[in-house]
């Protein structure tokens, strides 16, 4: 055979001296390894240094509002009115607004969800499903604030106005749940299909043996199956929900309310937030410090609905996957 | 023997089974029209934007700055703004977000940390983005005095994103099979030179398609720059990543909140500006995803 | 170890050789590796399945236990590879047969949680002496994987990946030549070298993953079951090139199919999981004596096909 056109070959045992060198592990090639990995590390680190820092943030701002504002009347007072003489700092009426629109936007969105995420997983075949899925997935990438314009515009003025004319406010919690409702819709479908797709055939198979229908398949055997799916996108929808800004900003007024009426003007927690942005509040002042008082609360709430999807997905994970 | 069918014989639904399948295949009718309303709400979204904002829509629009005076006003201070933002957020997530992926895929000790690191990915891709605005301003625009900056909205931008584009990542990195990750160790490459030659060229369309479906959202994102301060009047062109600046959103949040009704045309026009970069992103990334599942 | 009796070499390997392991005959001797490293301990020092090759030792396994997180896979596994022959592993699925293979490389390094007692000695050395690295290790022990999985890269690309890796600053159109004729590849795809590796058939895939390996200059190749995933005609082809592949490199292989294992091997390890599924080696010796004249009832069973 021709020579080896490798440099350098190692082959053979001739010179154990060399090979037991060269076994060793190598300083320079090691150290460029290690370097290389411990800044990937450092990348690695950037998710957790933003969370601490939001913690920071929003605590750090939160204790000397605490300081001028009594933690009992921030959460046992009900009127929200940091502007205007008296000054009051009662959460519940934002937590009001944020639950109004929490109500009515699942009230619409649970149902069409699920029509849906059902429709999708039990009856569409192959064409219906490649036009209906991503249509429905494009609902998601429409930018919240556009969704703002439609609900002002269209929603609002040309289709609730005319309905109830003087019974509804010009700004009203239900124009924002009606299109919030809309941004939802992929979010409960496509993760409640997920789950419903995950369920094994062999158990619709077993029902339609029996002599089940193909809606009895679906909502006695494949629905209660991927419950945990559903219930996980339920929830994440409402973190959703009480996380997003831009619609009931724009559509729900920015009057702290304590009701559950659709047709009334509120405020919700983001809503007061942006709200406090879009003013002056001078840096310092319980105005400014609530901001940030009502961000943590924001923050906890969001990530207690999130830490639960996440523990309802893992269970359904468990069970299937 | 022929087998004669018994005459009291019927497979015919009758009865109680003819209702059940009665009902069930109505309800194929009942869920396909539930199913249609997003759709629907969708068209006519289209349909009444297309109709307020096409009149507006011509190249003067996307020349002249915000006016005053609603039919001189247009959109080009809002669209240098978008650009800004995108290129620089661009700049920052895809080096931290495929080092962060790379990282918990390849070589992370397997343990707590790595849990603890991967809960907090997925927490943090949930919180609002109005919390991300509240930390920018807190940290990059009063703490590291960038004011409501180009800087300052990137960064702010990039943080929000950055929790899916790992997600993604990290997706993308698990589709690379195990196999090649051995024939290439077997080799005697190391495990970076592994990562570097076989794994991230594997994982590329797959990384691509979360970074631009990242850039999507970052493009229409509203609330976390009025939240950093960026809702000024801009009347000039934002020239380096200091210089105060609006974007898109913000710009058609503007219009749509103006007490007066001629603005609204704007609003529409800029959002089917604002509509064309999104969906082209999310046309980008579906094509993308589809090579990706063909290889 | 169940079986007790000696066995004598057969005739063709020269001298008998049943000598103890604790003086291999032909490691070339220890003295350059006494660098801080003591003689590994072994249990009891004994001979690899009670039976020593002839030729000189390529690695040697001594008093090998391998344990996974929750499994204790293999043990007190001690057996001689020799130079420059193909060496057959055979046994059931779960036997460790696959496990011992990939600690010859230290690919098990790659496997969470995973522990090693013993040694796998290469030319004397201790390749899980500390400060061994194990990319060096597998540079210079090859492995061919079960199922072919040329990188998505042309050919010539999936033959140069190694060699660059490690190094290689020579002329790569010849190297890549000298590997895909050494893997008898070339003739097949001389003409388009810039073809993906993965548009080739999968006996092809297997020999360019051969090719690949050959071209960082390996002594040993390891394959694990490298036919199993390939039709009989590319299995027969693959066979041929490992016969002349033997020439040069020591050759060890995993396989489930006995006539490969009598087709192609010079010696033969049968290795059965004990009663708490650790693997052991139950009879080693050359190919054709395991085959016609085993000495132990479970080889002969299993060969036999009245296994389980």
């Amino acid at each position: 055979m021709a020579t080896s056109p490798l440099s350098g070959g190692t082959g053979g045992a001739a010179d154990p001296e060399g090979l037991a060198a060269s076994l060793r592990q190598r300083p320079f090639k090691r150290l460029r390894e290690r370097a290389i990995i411990w800044l990937l590390g450092l990348a690695g680190a950037v998710s957790l240094i933003t969370t601490a820092a939001i913690v920071i943030v929003l605590v750090g701002e939160t204790i000397p509002f605490f300081s001028e504002v009594s933690p009992r009347e921030f959460l046992l007072e009900v009127e929200w009115q940091p502007l205007f003489q008296p000054v009051s700092f009662g959460v519940w009426e934002l937590v009001a607004g944020t639950l109004n629109i929490v109500l009515w936007s699942m009230m619409i969105a649970l149902p069409i969800g699920l029509a849906s995420a059902i429709y999708l997983s039990e009856y569409a075949h192959g064409r219906t499903r490649a036009i209906l899925k991503p249509m429905l997935e494009a609902l998601a990438s429409v930018p919240t604030i556009v969704y703002a314009y439609f609900g002002l515009t269209f929603i609002s003025l040309d289709i609730l106005k005319p309905i109830f004319g003087s019974g509804i406010s010009v700004f009203n919690a239900l124009a924002a749940s009606i299109v919030m409702a809309v941004m939802l819709i992929p979010t409960i479908a496509s993760i409640s299909e997920d789950a419903m797709s995950a369920v094994p055939r062999e158990l619709r198979e077993g029902a339609y043996g029996l002599g089940a229908t193909r809606l009895e398949v679906a909502t006695r055997v494949v629905f209660p199956a991927a419950l945990s799916g559903v219930i996980a996108s339920v929830l994440l929808a409402i973190a959703r929900v009480v996380g997003e800004t831009m619609i009931v900003a724009v559509l729900a007024g920015s009057t702290p309310n304590l009701t559950l009426n659709p047709l009334e003007s509120i405020q919700t927690m983001t809503g007061y937030m942006l709200q406090v942005a879009l003013g002056d509040a001078a840096r310092g002042s319980p105005e400014y410090r609530s901001l940030f008082a009502v961000g943590l609360m924001l923050f906890l709430l969001t990530l207690v609905f999130n830490l639960a999807a996440t523990w309802f997905v893992r269970r359904f994970r468990e069970v299937y996957v | 023997m022929a087998a004669v069918p018994s005459p009291d014989l019927s497979l015919q639904a009758t009865g109680r089974v003819a209702r059940r399948q009665r009902i069930s295949r109505g309800s194929r009718y009942l869920l396909l029209a539930m199913a249609l309303i997003g759709v629907f709400a969708l068209a006519v979204l289209a349909v009444d934007t297309i109709a307020n904002g096409a009149g507006r829509l011509d190249l003067d629009f996307l020349r002249t700055y915000p006016s005053r005076f609603a039919e001189r006003a247009g959109f080009r201070s809002a669209i240098i703004g978008s650009a800004w933002l995108l290129v620089l957020t661009i700049g920052f997530v895809v080096p931290i977000a495929v080092g962060t992926a790379i990282w918990i895929e390849e070589f992370a000790p397997r343990n707590w940390l790595l849990s603890f690191v991967k809960l907090n990915l997925a927490n943090l891709a949930g919180v609002p983005s109005i919390i991300y605005g509240v930390l920018g301003l807190a940290v990059f625009v009063r703490f590291m005095e960038l004011g409501p900056s180009i800087l300052a909205g990137s960064l702010t931008l990039f943080l929000m994103i950055l929790p899916m584009t790992v997600i993604a990542g990290q997706e993308a990195i698990r589709q690379v099979p195990a196999s090649v990750r051995q024939g290439s160790l077997a080799l005697g490459a190391t495990p970076w030179q592994t990562v570097w030659h076989h794994v991230l060229p594997g994982a590329m369309p797959g990384i691509i398609t979360g970074v631009i479906l990242a850039m999507a959202r970052a493009a229409g994102e509203t609330a976390a720059l009025i939240m950093i301060g960026a809702f000024s009047f801009i009347a000039f062109d934002s020239l380096s990543i200091w210089d105060d600046f609006t974007a898109m959103p913000i710009q058609v949040y503007i219009w749509t909140t103006d007490a007066r009704p001629q603005f609204r045309p704007n609003a529409a026009a800029g959002i089917m500006v604002l509509m064309i970069v999104v969906l082209t992103f999310n046309v980008l990334a579906a094509v993308m995803r589809e090579r990706f599942r063909r290889r | 170890m169940a079986d007790t009796s000696t066995r004598t070499t057969p005739t063709e390997g020269g001298a008998p050789s049943d000598a103890p392991a604790s003086t291999p005959p032909s490691t070339p001797s220890a003295r350059p590796f006494e660098a801080g490293r003591a003689p590994v301990p072994t249990r009891g020092d004994r001979l690899p399945g009670d039976f020593t090759p002839p030729e000189e030792a390529a690695m040697t396994v001594r008093g090998l236990d391998f344990h996974y997180p929750r499994q204790h896979a293999l043990r007190d596994i001690n057996i001689k590879f020799p130079q420059k022959k193909i060496t057959a592993l055979i046994g059931p699925s779960g036997c460790g047969k696959s496990t011992l293979l990939r600690c010859l490389n230290r690919m098990n390094d790659l496997i969470d949680g995973t522990r090693v007692e013993g040694a796998v000695e290469y030319h004397g050395l201790n390749l899980y002496d500390r400060g061994v690295d194990p990319v060096e290790v597998r540079r210079r022990i090859g492995m061919v994987f079960q199922k072919p999985n040329p990188f998505p890269k042309s050919i010539y690309d999936n033959v140069l990946f190694g060699a660059k890796v490690n190094g290689f600053k020579g002329n790569a159109d010849d190297l890549v030549e000298h590997s895909l004729r050494q893997a008898a590849l070339w003739d097949e795809v001389k003409g388009d070298l810039k073809k993906s590796g993965l548009a080739l058939s999968g006996g092809q895939q297997q020999r360019l993953c051969i090719a690949r390996a050959l071209a960082v200059e390996p002594e040993i190749i390891l394959m694990d079951e490298p036919c199993s995933a390939l039709d009989p005609i590319a299995t027969l082809k693959i066979e041929e090139l490992m016969r002349e592949l033997r020439e040069r490199y020591t050759i060890i292989i995993v396989t489930h199919n006995m006539q490969q294992a009598a087709r192609v091997s010079d010696y033969t390890a049968f290795l059965l999981a004990g009663e708490d599924g650790a693997g052991e080696v139950i009879e080693y010796g050359p190919t054709e004596e395991i085959f016609t004249n085993p000495r132990d009832k479970r080889t002969e069973d299993y060969i036999t096909g009245r296994f389980g």
